[in-house]
Formats: structure tokens, sequence, C-alpha cells
């Protein structure tokens, strides 16, 4: 057989059918649910009687419109409650495993998956939601679906698709010191663009992403979307396995022994081909950060803000210029030194215990800047219980933080964790795209370190020279 | 879902790159557990002013792209989130072609399961078809769906390419689900398969 990819690999275990046009019907392992994308799903299955074909390969959380103050309280957007309870009775008619919003459990279904083993190697997951690439981080081919296909799955356990084309992204060499998986993705989307992924499913691949920590590799996948791709892809490994053994959901004993070596023979062959191959070198990457309302525009905090005049596009002239004044920014200004209103910890980018511990090796023995809001919002009721045994939650309330309950919270605004109009945010989560964070938001996308430099100093800043 | 053959519309441009489907519908609309209505909010922010009044500068706010159908943009359209509810938001207002030199995957699947065509066309014709456009109540184009051409306001045709098994299901207005449904016994046999080689693989089960 000719070398294979990763991607290929798995690929080839899931396909049911090739249909005569190169369409396949491709099988999943893993249908992940949410209250936003699933009611319309769940209402065209019943308007069709027809079965959810397998609950037990399903699994259901809320997280995108849930509050995360107060939880004992009732949801006060009736809308929010209205998706919330939606949720809860098409879980029950149809028997779906589900995290409730009151169990420890509960976070953001990128989060809760891997944290519950739900998520493995090898396995096809889909989700109402394109940063189901997060899970591409086990070597799990993850992809964000709309609704049709969601009710796709739902009623057949497939998808219709046809083979991504293979990307490779490499990352040799060492990352220098306070340099993180976010400054490495946005430094890879900065180089390739929003649309350098189309159509491929990237595999990240060399010594910085090997040396990655789950967590790191789950930021680095999840902004796979961000660069156009279909999913991303880190090969299993060690790390892989270490992370999945003992989760509640993982095989266990010897089931889990079978597993790693089935898992052992999906990385990517010598001599395979990929369609496109790009590489970074570790050494390059320096802190980064995004300027404008699209995640590819990215520069070092060192960095100054481009200028239009200098681009030759006249259409990309214009977008440049409605960027600049959408953020209110001056071209050839130094972007360190802007001043934030809002700083969001969180998201499924960054919101796991690392990016925590991150997050709080700068805040330790420091205040937010007066006049800033600063919210830390944990990805999963797990990820902030850990945090506080470890005494993190502490650490961040005396430096005036807000200690929050998990969700999606600020990254897009469904809940009521919204900017206003003008408010500058330095943010952990993954767009920055015009009213995003709440209309009129201006979002600046960073690394956790960085964002609590920015809450500490009040400005922009790069976090090494606070650690 | 509605079959589609030829469209013979208003075209509008949008000359921009990277529009988001952020932009195409903001997330604080996303609150619904329906498909329909959403037309009101497509292009939320561009359309409307902070006070709710309707943006006069805006092309879908004027005549005759208020009764637009078909939508012409640079590249890239409907990156970021996966929500259906951009194409239902642009179904809703009565977009049922969008053409582009390129998309975003997921916004382009989404696309085909409601009905809207999305056709993919050199950046230089783009810009033609955006120039087409401008010209009033003449700025109508033609889609021929079974002929895979765009017919210009001039009479010029433009062919463009289209997955053989997308166009069947566009043209029959048919539903994957039932599609793939009739394909029962190779799943099932799959499923046996898989069984037996993956017999560790775990189900998810709650107490």
């Amino acid at each position: 057989m000719a070398p294979r990819t990763l991607f290929d690999k798995i690929w080839d275990h899931h396909v049911v059918e090739t249909l005569p046009d190169g369409t396949s019907i491709l099988y999943i392992d893993r249908h992940l649910l949410h209250e936003v994308t699933s009611p319309q799903a769940f209402e065209g299955l019943r308007l069709a009687g027809r079965k959810l074909r397998h609950p037990e390969m399903t699994m259901a959380v809320v997280d995108h419109n849930v509050p995360t103050s107060d939880r004992t309280q009732p949801i006060e957007e009736p809308e929010s409650r209205n998706q919330i309870e939606t949720l809860e009775r098409n879980v029950k008619e149809f028997g779906v495993p589900y995290f409730p919003l009151l169990s420890a459990s509960q976070g953001i279904v990128h989060v809760v998956g891997p944290e519950q083993g739900i998520s493995l190697p090898g396995m096809t997951i889909v989700c109402g939601d394109s940063h189901t690439s997060t899970h591409g981080a086990l070597g799990a081919l993850a992809f964000g679906i709309g609704t049709s296909e969601v009710e796709h799955v739902m009623a057949t356990q497939t998808i219709l698709q046809r083979p991504a084309k293979n990307m490779r992204v490499t990352v040799e060499g060492q990352l220098a010191p306070g340099v993180s998986a976010k400054d490495v993705m946005l430094a890879i989307i900065g180089h390739i663009g929003t649309a350098g992924g189309t159509g491929h499913v990237i595999e990240f691949a060399g010594s910085a992403i090997r040396g990655l920590d789950m967590a790191g590799r789950m930021t680095i996948c999840n902004m796979s979307i961000e660069a156009g791709a279909r999913a991303g892809l880190v090969a299993p490994d060690d790390t892989t396995f270490d992370y999945v053994r003992n989760r509640p959901f993982a095989p266990k004993g010897e089931d889990f022994e079978k597993a790693v070596s089935f898992w052992r023979t999906l990385a990517t062959d010598d001599g395979a081909h990929f369609d496109k191959d790009v590489s970074l070198r570790a050494e390059d990457i320096a802190p980064s950060l995004t300027w404008g309302t699209s995640p590819e525009t990215v520069l070092p905090i060192t960095g100054t803000v481009p200028d239009p005049a200098q681009e030759a596009d006249e259409s990309k002239r214009a977008q440049m210029q409605r960027m600049l004044d959408y953020m209110g920014l001056e071209a050839g200004q130094k972007i360190a030194g802007t001043p934030v209103d809002v700083v969001f910890i969180g998201s499924c980018t960054n919101s796991r215990i690392e990016d925590l511990r991150a997050a709080a090796q700068v805040a330790a023995g420091r205040k937010v800047a007066e006049g800033v809001r600063a919210m830390i919002v944990p990805g999963s009721g797990l990820v902030k219980m850990q945090a506080e045994e470890e005494g993190l939650d502490q650490i961040f309330l005396d430096a005036g933080f807000e200690w929050r309950e998990a969700g999606c919270s600020m990254c897009l605004g469904m809940n009521p964790d919204k900017l206003t109009p003008g408010q500058r945010c330095a943010s952990t989560s993954n767009r920055n795209f015009e009213g995003r964070q709440g209309p009129g938001g201006r979002t600046h996308l960073l690394s956790p370190a960085m964002a609590a430099a920015a809450a500490v100093t009040g400005c922009l800043t790069d976090a090494r020279e606070l650690v | 879902m509605d079959k589609f053959t030829t469209l013979s519309a208003v075209a509008a441009a949008l000359p921009e790159a990277n529009i988001d489907t952020d932009k195409i519908i903001p997330a604080r609309f996303l609150k619904t557990t329906q498909r329909t209505g959403l037309g009101k909010y497509a292009f939320d922010s561009m359309r409307y002013r902070p006070d709710g009044s309707e943006n006069p500068d805006f092309i879908l706010n004027k005549e005759p792209w208020r009764k637009a159908e078909i939508l012409v943009t640079y590249d890239n359209l409907g990156c970021g989130s996966s929500r259906e509810h951009a194409p239902w938001a642009l179904l809703d207002f009565g977009i049922r072609c969008v053409i582009a030199p390129s998309f975003a995957d997921i916004f382009f699947n989404n696309c085909f399961k409601n009905g809207i065509l999305p056709i993919t066309l050199p950046r230089e014709i783009c810009e033609q078809l955006m120039s087409d456009s401008t010209m009033g109540s003449n700025a109508r184009l033609t889609i021929d769906l079974p002929r895979q051409v765009v017919v210009r306001p001039d009479g010029e045709e433009v062919p463009f390419e289209i997955d053989p098994f997308r166009k069947h299901m566009l043209l029959e207005g048919l539903d994957d689900i039932g599609q793939t449904l009739q394909h029962e016994t190779e799943i099932k046999s799959f499923e046996q398969k898989v069984a037996g080689e993956r017999p560790w693989m775990p189900s998810i089960t709650l107490d």
C-alpha cells in the first residue's frame, strides 16, 4: 500500500461506501451536541418520524449561552432559557447522554469531550460548531458541521463527504521562553492566512508541536478553522496516551492497551504525500496578537500596526483601513502600550488548567489595573475545581479578576458577557470579527499569559517582561 | 427543500473578502429554535445603524437590490462559524445564489443543504458580475443550473463547475438523509465490521 497520512488512515477506517461520483459515506464515532445548533435538527428528526440512530455515540452539553455567574438563579434571558430547556427536553426524548448545567462536568463542549475521554484518538468526531477541530489534538478527525448535517448524523451516524486534501505545517525547534501554543498558532495563521487551509486537513508536525502538552495541541488544532482548514490533527503519541488513560469514558485495562496499539498505527507513513507543506521555525515565533478584525492580522507584541498605504491591492487596502478605523488604531503605532478595557481569559481555545496556570503566573502578586474588567471563565466545572484545588482562584481574586462559571461566555457574546461599543478587549478566544464579542467591541486575540499581562498593566504588554 | 433549476434575478455586489458568518448573522440572533424568520437579521451590522434604523448606504437597503436573490462577493465567503443560521438568514432574506472566487468549506456545504447554489468563479469574472449588478433594474443575472452557466445581462454565458451529486440534489430538491438511508445495509455491515475489529470502542452511558 502506498504511504498514507494520518488523515488518510483515519478516513480509510471510516469509509462505509464511496459513491460513483467520489462522495463517501463516512462513519462518525462521536457526535457532540450543544443547545444552539441542535434544536432544528431534533425537530427535523421528529417531523420525519426518524430515530436517533446511536444515542450511546452521542453526547450533549449546554455551553454557548449559559450564564457564567450564579447558576442557582433561573436564567434571565428568555430565549437562552428556551434553548437550554429545549435541549433538555430533546436529550430526554431521544435518550442522549447529557451533562446538565449544574453538573460539575458541564463545560464547553470542546473542553468536556477530551476531558471525559469521550473524544479519543483515531475517531471521527463531529459537532455543530466549527471549533470541533480542537479534538484533532488527540489524533482524531474532528470537524464542525451545519445543522442539516447534525440531523443527518443523528439519523444515519454518517456524513456525506469527499476526502479533504492533505496539508502539513511543521514547526521545528525550541520555542523561546514566554512563547505559548497560542503564539505558535497565531504565527501560523498570520503566515498562511485565513484561507490558507481551505479544502485541507492540516497535520501539525515537528519537534515544537511534539513538545507541546495536550492543552497546547488543543489550542493549535482549535484554531485550524481560523486558517480555513476543515480540521487539524496531531499524531497520537505517548503524550496523548498518558492524557487519555483513566479518563472516565476511555477504554480501561486490557482494552486500553489494545486501543493504544491500534492508535500507534495511525501516524503518517514516511514518504506520504502532502498537497501543501509549510514550515516555520520555532525560534522565529514571538508572543503574538492580532491588530485587526481577521485572525490573520497577526503581529509580534514588539511590532507596529501596518500601514494600508504599503498595500498594493486596492480592495485589500480599503479593507485594512476599515479594520484600523473599526479597531481605533493608527498605522505605524506600536501595538504594545495600547490601553484595554476588558480582559477575557477563557473559550475552547484557552480555558484549560494549563492556560489558567499560565495566566496565574503573571497575575500572582499583582493587581488588575484600574478601570479594567478582567474575567476568568474556566472551560469546565472540572477545570474550575482543579484550579481551586491549586489555589489559582485565590490568586485571581486577590488580583481583582472575576472568577466565573464554565461556558463559552465572551468568546461570542451569546450570554450576558458582552463588550459594549468601542470597548477594547484582550482575549484568549479565537475570533476577532467585527462585533464578535458584542456590537462595536474591539478584540485582540492573544495567549493567556499576554491577556493576564494586559489585565495587570492596563494595556497590551509583552508578558515576558512580567515573568 | 425547494428545487433549484434556473433563476433570473437581481444581483447585489458586496465587494469584500472574508465576509464571515458573524457578519452574515451575529451570534446574538442564534437563540431561535426555528430555521425561518432570520432574514431580518441578515448583515445586521451593515444593514442597520446603531439606533436600529436602516443604513441607506448599504446595497441591500437600496432599490432594486432590496429584492436581490443573487450575491456576488470576493474571496473566502462564509468563513468562521459553522452556523447554518447564515444560509438560513440569506435564504429568508431571499438569496438563492451566492457567487465568489472562493468559499469557506462549512458555509459552502451548508448552502447546498438549503437549496442555495454557491458558485465559484475567478475574481476577474466576479468583478465583471459586480459591474453588471450596478446596472439598476437591468442588473439581472440568469443562473441556469442544468446547463451550468451564468448568463450576463448582455447575453454572454459564463460556465461554472459543480459536483454532479450536489447538482442532482439541488435540481430535485432532495433530502440527503433519505438518500443515505438507502445505504442501510452497507452502514449496518460497516458497524458489524468495526465491532469485530475494534471491540474496545467504548459506549457513552451515564448513570
